[in-house]
């Protein structure tokens, strides 16, 4: 098993109502970045890095980073910065990037370029991941929806490309053409970094996985749809000939470890609280009903089973259970209201019971994550914490606990379930992968 | 909403490279052709049918939008504007009275700069095409669709009128299905072109620019640019309308274009 720590690096701003606050709406683009403060920036982006080398040095696998446009609940806007460090300051472990937005980018060689010098500089470490993007992204960077899905592919193909051919050759796609591909640097890992992909929403990313069988990676969805989604990539790796197992499924889910369960409970709740995902379950933001349909991005008759409840119950503040499938579209005009606090409260603790949020002692956690690994049988796991309103302090107390306790206990539990990783069992033959000590060795197909 | 019609429309389907593009015709006399908006169209309305009195009134599903098929290699509005060329082409209709309702009066002048020799004048309705110098068009890809539409009414009450406070479904699926092509060919720039405003001169054909007094969509300047740029055509403003004056004013529409067709 492959056990990874994340966080979103949300702004956490103590001088504003972000931090902490349970009234004020944080709507999609709809915060002014007149209220950024490039001081606390700097605070935050060095803290999150030191907590990656914190996770290093409590014993994860691997620490993984996302990338989001314009939010204040995600400050991974230029992700592949932040990777460049960590391949620098680390030393073992794998860096994930859970992902790269492709479709947004118009030169996407110059993304194969920076994607090769992280792995270089990291000797092999990189692991990279590719996303549509939410319709966040695509406004941001004013990439049209329309062609997302078109351009996502494009942009892949071309890049195993460029990592996999000898240069000079031209591309001349439907959305890209060079007339001189020949990148003076190449990935460090053979033939290419290991690529995983991560999503919530589209049918399409997760045939498109499985096909390609590149491990997918659900992010904090319930378990019920996150099993059915599973289900689905392993109905499409038999149509196409394979068997899927434990390597080519990765699952995302928030835990946060205390040494008492009442300090757990209280840590936990800021997993609420503060910049949180806008598009997670029990976030105080709310989606755009505009920016979740952008025209063209998704189409809208192939949602999976996650994407029909979990986000548009996020977008609303509501629970999953009140959500039937019919009502996946936004009302027209409505702006959903965010959630009251007392309302947040019932969303936690039912949050807690359906193990969309796991806080308590290593004691309790333990048989959660094992109910987790039992129902779902990924071989990649990340811990998700420090996130929402969690201080520093917040993030290394938990982190100490789950390097003494939670991850040794974890491997057992892995270990006895056979859930190998994708670094252990090749996805592309699943044949046993050797296990060498020096990078180099583990790439993707 | 609208009323019974005396004069029918019926759909034709009309072939163009490849591709099955539907219009909706109607009446007798002179032919006048027009273009939809970007949120497509909803039928026979009521500028379609007071123009049929007098007219051959010719009113095509811009491709990909409506019925007509989608040309997948797309990317501009010109694009659209050699298409529907090659429509009126094969209808063999001369003397045409083309006019264009907003994302409609952007192809109507792309196609007019491309070639005019079947346009005997053309009518430009709060078009999109031109980057307004002051003030921006509205950009509906960040709006919901009925703020959208909304914006462009000259009184926003007239909306509930039109389309009660539930919002039918079928129209919805129109707005957004339409939104769709609008992207495939105008998400950026938005709703102008660069390579269009240098090539107005050569536009020879009458040419009539018509604009709602209190047009919340696109800057009047964009018109003001479309008179400014066009070698022959004047500004008419409609009093008591908005964006889309074929709702707020369908009638006087109607004349300003029977007018134009006559001229």
């Amino acid at each position: 098993m492959l056990i990874g720590r994340f966080t979103e690096r949300p702004y956490q701003d103590p001088e504003s109502g972000y931090f902490g606050a349970t009234g004020r709406a944080i709507q999609d683009l709809s915060i002014s970045n007149a209220e950024y403060d490039p001081r606390l920036g700097a605070d935050l982006y060095n803290r999150y890095l030191d907590e990656q080398v914190a996770a290093e040095e409590a014993g994860f696998d691997a620490v993984m980073l996302n990338e989001h446009h314009s939010t204040p609940f995600c400050m991974g806007g230029t992700v592949n910065t932040e990777a460049a460090i960590l391949a620098r300051i680390t030393d073992k472990v794998k860096i994930v990037l859970n992902g790269n937005v492709l479709p947004i980018w118009d030169d996407p060689l110059w993304l194969a370029e920076e994607l090769a010098t992280i792995d270089m500089i990291s000797r092999g470490r990189l692991v990279t991941g590719w996303v549509r993007g939410t319709g966040r992204e695509s406004i941001a960077h004013n990439a049209p929806p329309p062609f997302n899905w078109e351009r996502f592919q494009e942009a892949h193909d071309f890049i195993i490309k460029a990592w996999t051919d000898d240069g000079p050759f031209r591309w001349e796609g439907e959305h890209y053409d060079y007339r001189y591909v020949n990148p003076w640097m190449k990935p460090y890992q053979t033939p290419h970094p290991q690529i995983m992909i991560p999503g919530v929403v589209s049918k399409n990313t997760v045939k498109w996985a499985a096909e390609h069988r590149y491990p997918y990676l659900m992010l904090s969805t319930r378990l019920e749809p996150t099993k059915l989604s599973f289900d689905y990539y392993r109905e499409v790796a038999k149509e196409n000939g394979y068997e899927a197992g434990p390597q080519h499924i990765g699952y995302l889910f928030k835990v946060h470890v205390e040494e008492t369960e009442e300090l757990a409970y209280e840590v936990g709740k800021k997993f609420l609280d503060g910049p949180g995902n806008i598009f997670l379950e029990g976030s105080r933001g709310t989606a755009s009903p505009v920016l979740q349909n952008l025209p063209g991005l998704t189409d809208r008759k192939n949602l999976l089973p996650t994407g029909q409840v979990g986000f548009v119950a996020a977008s609303r503040g509501r629970d999953v259970s009140d959500v039937a499938p019919a009502e996946a579209e936004a009302k027209d005009g409505a702006v959903p209201k965010p959630a009251g606090a007392p309302a947040m409260q019932a969303d936690y603790d039912t949050q807690l019971e359906n193990l969309t949020i796991i806080a308590g002692t290593p004691d309790s956690v333990i048989p959660k994550i094992r109910h987790v690994l039992e129902t779902l049988r990924p071989g990649t796991i990340f811990f998700w914490d420090g996130d929402g309103a969690m201080t520093h302090e917040d993030s290394m107390r938990s982190l100490k606990l789950m390097g003494s306790d939670v991850l040794p206990a974890v491997r057992d539990i892995a270990a006895e379930l056979d859930l190998p990783s994708s670094f252990e069992v090749n996805t592309m033959t699943n044949e046993p992968m050797p296990q060498l000590e020096e990078a180099g060795a583990a790439g993707g197909d | 909403m609208t009323t019974e019609t005396a004069i029918a429309s019926q759909r034709r389907v009309i072939p163009v490279a490849g591709l099955d593009l539907h219009l909706r015709e109607g009446g007798d006399g002179p032919p006048i052709v027009i273009l939809h908006r970007s949120t497509g169209t909803l039928g026979w309305d009521t500028l379609e049918k007071k123009l049929a009195e007098r007219f051959r009134v010719i009113s095509p599903d811009l491709p990909g939008f409506g019925e007509s098929e989608r040309p997948d290699w797309a990317r501009e509005p010109r694009d659209i504007a050699l298409l529907v060329a090659r429509m009126l082409e094969r209808l063999e209709l001369t003397d045409i009275t083309l006019v264009g309702l907003g994302f409609g009066g952007f192809v109507a002048a792309e196609l007019a700069t491309a070639n005019e020799e079947r346009l005997k004048s053309l009518v430009l309705v709060g078009a999109a095409g031109i980057k307004p110098r002051e003030g921006e068009i509205v950009d509906q890809m960040l709006i919901e669709h009925g703020i959208y539409v909304r914006q462009g009414l000259n009184d926003e009450a007239d909306y509930e009128a039109r389309f009660g406070s539930e919002l039918h479904a079928d129209i919805k699926d129109i707005w957004e299905f339409s939104r769709i092509m609008t992207a495939r060919v105008s998400w950026s720039p938005y709703m102008f072109s660069r390579r269009l405003a240098p090539l107005l001169s050569e536009v020879k054909a009458p040419s009539l620019v018509v604009w709602g007094e209190n047009d919340r969509i696109i800057p009047r300047d964009s018109g003001q640019q479309y008179v400014e740029g066009l070698s022959d055509a004047r500004l008419e403003v409609v009093s008591g309308a908005g964006h889309i004056v074929e709702w707020d004013a369908p009638e006087q529409l109607a004349e300003l274009i029977a007018a134009q067709a006559a001229g």
